[in-house]
Order: C-alpha cells, then sequence, then structure tokens
C-alpha cells in the first residue's frame, strides 16, 4: 500500500512537470527553439494571475480590492496578456532571428527568461503568494475511506486538467488546417512557406498555446505551494522530462514527466536510506544522462537517419 | 501503363508540331508572368545577370542549362524566395521589383523543390491538405473544437485533395508518412501538394531528377494533363533533354547566370550558344 502511495504521488508529480515539459515542446516542435524561458512563462503567468485576482496596482505592489477580479476573469485576463506577450516575442525577437542558427535563438530565449523574471518582479512583486482559486485542497476522502490511500485533491485536479489539455492539443494537432500548419513549419520552412503558410502567424500561435500551458503549469504549481519565484527552477526538471520523452512528441512529455516523477520518488523512498538520500534532486539528470549515452533520441523522438 | 504513357505524349504534341508550337504563337496579351532586366547576387557572385523572359497563359515553359547556370534562383525570384537587387517581375498584369512567398502562393503560383521538401512526418494526405492552407480560413475556435463550419471545410477541402490523389494515383501511399516513400513517390506528392492549391502557375524544379525511365513517363504523362487538363501554366527546370524537348513550348537557356538562348525547342536545339554551353568550347 505504501509503495502504491509512493508510486502514486510519484504520477502526480510527474503531471506537473509533464504539463512545463509540454510548453517546450510545443515551441520546439513548430520552430526548433529550445525556450529557455518556459518556466518563467509559468511564473509570470501566475503572478499575472495572482495580481489580478487580489487587484493589484502594478509596479506599486499596492493592493486595492475594488480591482480584484473574480477568478475566471482573472484567467481569461492572463489568457489575453499571454497572448499579447506571444505577439510581441514575435514582433521583437524571433522576426529579427530567422534564419539564424538554433544556438542563437536558444541564447534569446535565455534573455527572454531575465527579462520576463525582471518584469514579474517589477509588475508584482517577490514575494511568495498565495494563488487561491478555490480548487479542492488537502487530501482526498474518498481514496482514504475506500482504499486507504493518501492522495492530494488538488493533484487530482491537475492529472485532470493535463489529461484534457493534451487531448484537445492532440486533436488541434492532428485534425485542423492550423495544426497542420503548425506541423509543417516544423518540418520545413521553405515548403511550408511555398504553399502560403505565414510563419509569423504560426509563431505567435505556437507561443500563445505554449503561454497558456503556462498558465496551467503556473495555476498547479501555485495552487500546490504559492507563486514564488522558485517555480522558474522547475524548468530546469523538464530538461530530463525532455530527454527522456523526445523533444518533438507530445505524448514523450507526459510519459517522460511521469516517469521521472515516479522515478525520483521511488529512488528517494527505496534507495535514500541506502546512500543517505536527496536523491530526488539529481535522480532526474542521471536518468537523462543514462538516456542520452543509450537513446539520445529519447524515447518517442524521431530516429534521426542519414543516408549517405 | 507505358502504353497509355506515350500515346497520351504522342497526342499531346502532335497538334503543336502541326501548328509549329500552338503556344509560342499566342500573342503579348496572354503573358501570365514575366521577368525584365532581373539580376541577382550573393555577395560578389553574380546568379543572374539581366535575365528577361516571359511565361504565357497555359505554356509549359522549360529552363534549362548546366550546372549553377542560375535556373533554381530564377524560380526563387519568382516566387519570392529570394529578392534581385535590380530588374522587375509582372505577374498578372502588375508590376513589382520583388515577390513575397506569401503573396506569390496566395496569387496562384505553386511550386516543388529541386530536393524534395516534403513534411516528411506526416502522412501523404496531410502533406497534400497542406496544400489547401490558403483555400481554408476557419477561425481559430472552431477548429480548436473540431465542430461546426471548421469541420464543414475539413470535409469539403478532403474531397478536393482526394481527387488530387486519384488523379496521380497515389491511393495506396494516402496514410503513409512521406518519409518512408522512395523518392520518385515523393517527388508525386510533392507534386499533389503543389497542385492542392489550384495554380496558375506551376514551377517544378527538377521533377523528375533521380528517376528511372518509367517514372519520367508517369511524371511526363501528369505534367502533361495538368496542363491540358486544367490549364495550369507550368514552368519548369529539367536537366534531361528528351523529356524537355518532348514537354515542353518554349525553352529558355540560362547559362552562367544570363539567358543565351530563348525559342521553341527545335530553335534552341539548333543554337550555337547553347550547344557550346552544353558540350563546352575551346578558347
Amino acid at each position: 500500500m505504501f509503495f502504491l502511495e509512493t508510486v502514486i504521488s510519484g504520477l502526480l508529480a510527474g503531471v506537473m512537470y509533464a504539463l512545463v515539459a509540454l510548453g517546450f515542446v510545443l515551441i520546439f516542435k513548430a520552430s526548433g527553439v529550445f525556450n529557455f524561458a518556459q518556466g518563467v512563462m509559468a511564473l509570470f503567468a501566475g503572478l499575472t494571475l495572482v495580481g489580478l485576482m487580489t487587484g493589484t496596482i502594478p509596479i506599486t505592489h499596492l493592493t486595492n480590492d475594488a480591482l480584484a477580479m473574480p477568478g475566471w476573469l482573472a484567467i481569461i485576463a492572463t489568457i489575453a496578456i499571454m497572448m499579447v506577450l506571444a505577439f510581441a516575442i514575435e514582433r521583437l525577437i524571433l522576426r529579427h532571428l530567422v534564419n539564424q542558427e538554433h544556438i542563437i535563438l536558444f541564447m534569446s530565449t535565455l534573455g527572454l527568461a531575465y527579462v520576463l523574471e525582471g518584469a514579474g518582479d517589477i509588475l508584482w512583486g517577490s514575494d511568495v503568494k498565495v494563488l487561491d482559486l478555490g480548487l479542492p485542497q488537502g487530501a482526498s476522502d474518498w481514496l482514504l475511506d475506500n482504499w486507504g490511500l493518501y492522495v492530494e485533491k488538488i493533484e487530482l485536479v491537475a492529472a485532470l486538467t493535463a489529461g484534457i489539455l493534451v487531448a484537445v492539443l492532440a486533436v488541434f494537432f492532428q485534425k485542423t488546417r492550423i495544426g497542420r500548419a503548425l506541423r509543417a513549419v516544423a518540418d520545413d520552412h521553405q515548403a511550408a512557406l511555398s504553399v502560403g503558410i505565414s510563419l509569423r502567424t504560426i509563431w505567435v500561435i505556437v507561443w500563445s498555446v505554449a503561454g497558456v500551458v503556462a498558465l496551467v503549469a503556473g495555476v498547479m504549481w501555485g495552487s500546490k505551494s504559492g507563486i514564488q519565484f522558485s517555480l522558474s527552477l522547475i524548468a530546469l526538471k523538464a530538461l530530463p522530462v525532455l530527454i527522456l520523452g523526445g523533444f518533438e512528441s507530445i505524448p514523450g512529455a507526459i510519459v517522460g514527466g511521469l516517469i521521472i516523477g515516479v522515478g525520483e520518488k521511488l529512488a528517494e523512498v527505496y534507495g535514500g536510506p541506502i546512500i543517505g538520500g536527496a536523491i530526488e534532486n539529481w535522480f532526474a539528470y542521471m536518468l537523462a544522462l543514462a538516456f542520452l549515452l543509450f537513446r539520445p533520441q529519447g524515447l518517442f523522438g524521431e530516429k534521426i537517419i542519414e543516408r549517405v | 501503363m507505358n502504353a497509355k504513357t506515350k500515346t497520351s505524349k504522342k497526342a499531346a504534341s502532335a497538334p503543336k508540331d502541326a501548328n509549329g508550337s500552338g503556344a509560342a504563337q499566342k500573342t503579348a496579351r496572354d503573358v501570365l508572368l514575366s521577368v525584365e532586366h532581373v539580376s541577382l547576387s550573393f555577395g560578389g557572385v553574380k546568379a543572374i545577370r539581366d535575365v528577361s523572359f516571359d511565361i504565357r497563359k497555359s505554356e509549359i515553359r522549360a529552363i534549362i542549362g548546366p550546372n549553377g547556370a542560375g535556373k533554381t534562383s530564377m524560380l526563387n525570384v519568382i516566387n519570392g524566395f529570394y529578392h534581385p537587387q535590380e530588374g522587375t517581375i509582372t505577374y498578372k498584369g502588375e508590376k513589382r521589383s520583388q515577390m513575397r512567398p506569401h503573396d506569390a502562393a496566395s496569387h496562384g503560383i505553386a511550386r516543388t523543390f529541386q530536393n524534395v521538401a516534403l513534411f516528411r512526418g506526416m502522412s501523404t494526405l496531410d502533406n497534400i491538405m497542406t496544400g489547401r492552407s490558403l483555400k481554408m480560413g476557419k477561425p481559430i475556435w472552431w477548429q480548436v473544437l473540431h465542430y461546426g463550419p471548421a469541420r464543414q471545410e475539413e470535409l469539403k477541402n478532403r474531397e478536393f485533395v482526394e481527387h488530387i490523389i486519384d488523379f496521380l494515383e497515389i491511393e495506396a501511399i494516402r496514410r503513409t508518412p512521406v518519409g518512408r516513400l522512395p523518392y520518385g513517390l515523393q517527388k508525386r506528392v510533392e507534386l499533389g501538394r503543389a497542385l492542392a492549391m489550384e495554380p496558375e502557375l506551376l514551377l517544378l524544379d527538377e521533377p523528375m531528377a533521380g528517376m528511372n525511365l518509367e517514372e519520367k513517363e508517369d511524371m511526363s504523362r501528369f505534367i502533361i494533363d495538368v496542363n491540358e487538363q486544367f490549364g495550369t501554366t507550368i514552368a519548369l527546370i529539367e536537366h534531361d533533354m528528351g523529356v524537355v524537348m518532348d514537354l515542353s513550348d518554349r525553352v529558355a537557356v540560362l547559362d552562367y547566370g544570363q539567358l543565351i538562348a530563348d525559342g521553341t525547342p527545335a530553335q534552341v536545339q539548333k543554337n550555337q550558344d547553347v550547344i557550346d554551353a552544353y558540350l563546352g568550347v575551346a578558347h
């Protein structure tokens, strides 16, 4: 029973990792850009959401209850802000870096991460914020009573949300015109241009979707442990998730997240006493390293075969 | 299949021979696209030097020349990938100094690439469906829901794409990821994607490169059929002289970025500059 509880708690932590990894995958698929700022985007979205809900006046950090928005309105407003941000990123950064090396695009997202983090600090303040969207808190009584399992409700909500999000994204990517255009742009810029697909529109859409995914991740992490600046560090945990799952695979991001979540919990609980604990902190990276040695394209990545 | 190919080719070229190349007699009024005094250079390398020629409605126009003559650069200028430093491009009566890829596509210019540029991870069907991008414009929220108008639109365009698949005889590979297809079929799928755009001007960059005889005959037949059934204007780059002479109404010859000959296949074949360019000449 204890084993099962460990696995479940690992799975649910994995869902959280997967949510962040998902944002990475979306942008990487469509533009080949490894967006280092994805974690900070989750933080920024969370900060903005809390700020709007508590009626915080940007920059002054004073709250005014009269300005406080109800949760649903604040979510819509935050989504709108993330879309504006996506538009600005395309206009100010990506447009000027078309056809540049991947490493240059990556460096630009590194810069973006710092700008966003600073902007979040200036606008909303750097203190830890409580995000109360009215999501259920505490353990699920039903599971505790009937199965004797201790599972946090918020984690179940996160798992459910992630499931819905992935289903919607899968349909969107596979079945719609824009989804096809996204995949087309990911495969071949020139060919996509030749059939009249606009790279700029696609990039704005991709970054908007990644912004929304970041918001969901921010809300889930924030509801669990408050909106704090260490949130941007979960981006680092998403890296091994991506190496496991493959950078271009949405199912890969999910499965990779789950494996890492479960793996590190199990390693901590069963391996910890043997070699002295704190395994949770490095387990993911060791696993990623092992994958890099034996299966560099990840579980679901496309194997790169070069014809010589 | 061979016999059918032969006859359809004969049928296609017979009237042209009789009239001394039908399309060549069309007047200047029928010009679909013309480039005038176009020059393009990359740093110090002059890829195209002061080239002028035109493409008339409904003709098959070949652009030939030795390797590095600037043929592909010319196509890239026409569909807006390259922006020439000098000269003008007049398309459908509208004069401009450069094309933009999106404008070119939305005004009916489709193309294929020398090194097949398909979306490798996607199926044949999805690849050809991307060619319908500009014909579909239902808002994103309907698409996310995959319902209502977006679904109608999807089905309508899917039907169109199925016609193209039938036309190109690639029903069997509809669901296959194109990365797994043999080269000849990939070229065919790429043609399908271009056709899905319902182009007025179709640019084909070496549609038969790397194909065996049978595949070449099939491809020739498709090109002729597209030209005759849909009246699509075609500009093609090809190295196989037999194919070029059979298919095209007029031929433009480039060498070192310059236009060295322009005329009917028969005229070009006899041109001394062309012979020199291909065989080399002692200086």
